[in-house]
């Protein structure tokens, strides 16, 4: 399979993307330029993080109209994995790839540190190399992270298992405490309704190596590989069958479910 | 051929009702800290201002509203609200 990691103007992730996916899976991946007009030949698209268009207005709201952005709703369009991780997570939001919209932190802070993320869907194309309720470590580095959306999308990406990753304690307790941006619900990643398109604010790409003393991101790439290359274990359920489902065991996926 | 007037839009956009707002939280507190007591609701938005050409008022409005729309504000979390105005000489 091969990668595309999209590089806007003010992307600054783009190498250590380009770096996990080429040098530590060992994947053909190449840049593609934001005036780029074809995503042709990729089977997976990263749009990495940085402050593209110097954040501008909004960030991501400049990013989103490049003309590689057309390219990238129809590679979503047609079914194939794309994850945005921190701006890229911003731009699809401001695209309308993915739902809601992310305001500044609400303790005003630029936070950069590690935080602990539950894996609440671990059959997505982007976690099925996870257990479900798994507690990864990932570092964030963001001011902008708090994630908002108006309550019945909220309660439509809680239904549907569309909440992929929740800020967590270390034990796996979502807390106050443990959310570091003010993100409605503790969520720091999401996916469409189709499952194969994830915005998410916590950057596996930089904890995915013992060298660099983390390695709960790598999953996260190892999983859209098994995912186009078909080796999977678990597959995203699409949302009608989510919701039959939550309707035979009610309580389970609920913001309040906190195990 | 259609004479086109220049004209001139005064954007506001503020977060919608409802929405947490933490600058203007962090601006409330520091007016209080200069002794404002009095002041409550502090909300913290973005001010755009933008010349175009337009043949008429309505186009000019419905081109300003559809900037908004689709670039401006965005709709999930914020609202905008704009003046138009013929542009006076060279301004």
């Amino acid at each position: 399979m091969r990668w595309a990691v999209v590089v806007f103007p003010g992307t600054n992730c783009e190498l250590d993307c380009h770096h996990v996916v080429a040098d530590v899976l060992g994947q053909p991946a190449d840049f593609v330029w934001h005036k780029d007009t074809s995503l042709d030949g990729f089977d997976a698209v990263v749009l990495p993080g940085g402050f593209s268009y110097g954040d501008y207005l909004r960030t991501g709201a400049i990013a989103r109209f490049s003309p590689i952005m057309g390219a990238v709703e129809e590679f979503a369009a047609a079914g194939r994995p794309v994850i945005g991780i921190c701006n890229g997570f911003q731009i699809l939001l401001e695209a309308g790839l993915l739902p809601g919209a992310m305001r500044r932190n609400d303790n005003l802070k630029f936070r950069c540190h590690d935080v602990h993320l539950r894996v609440e869907n671990a059959a997505t194309p982007f976690t099925n190399r996870c257990r479900p309720g798994q507690v990864l470590r990932i570092p964030i580095k963001h001011g902008e992270g708090n994630y908002h959306a108006d309550r019945a999308t909220l309660e439509e990406l809680e239904r549907n298992g569309r909440v992929v990753f929740r800020y967590v304690a270390p034990d796996g307790a979502v807390t106050p405490a443990a959310n570091p941006n003010g993100s409605l619900n503790n969520i720091a990643g999401i996916i469409n309704e189709r499952g194969n398109v994830l915005g998410m604010m916590p950057h596996p790409e930089i904890a995915a190596e013992r060298l660099l003393g983390m390695e709960d991101g790598r999953p996260i790439f190892e999983s859209i590989v098994a995912y186009v290359e078909g080796t999977a274990g678990a597959r995203w359920v699409p949302a009608a069958a989510a919701r039959a489902r939550s309707r035979e065991t009610p309580g389970k996926g609920g913001a309040a479910d906190g195990r | 051929m259609t004479t086109m007037t220049a004209w001139k839009a005064r954007v506001y956009v503020t977060l919608k009702h409802g929405v947490l707002d933490p600058q203007g939280r962090a601006v409330e507190n520091a007016l209080k800290v200069l002794g404002f007591d009095e002041v409550g609701d502090v909300r913290v938005g973005k001010y755009v201002e933008l010349g175009l050409a337009a043949p008429d008022r309505e186009t000019a409005l419905a081109r300003v509203e559809e900037m908004c729309r689709r670039l401006l504000a965005n709709p999930v979390i914020e609202q905008s609200r704009f003046d138009l105005t013929e542009a006076q000489g060279d301004s």
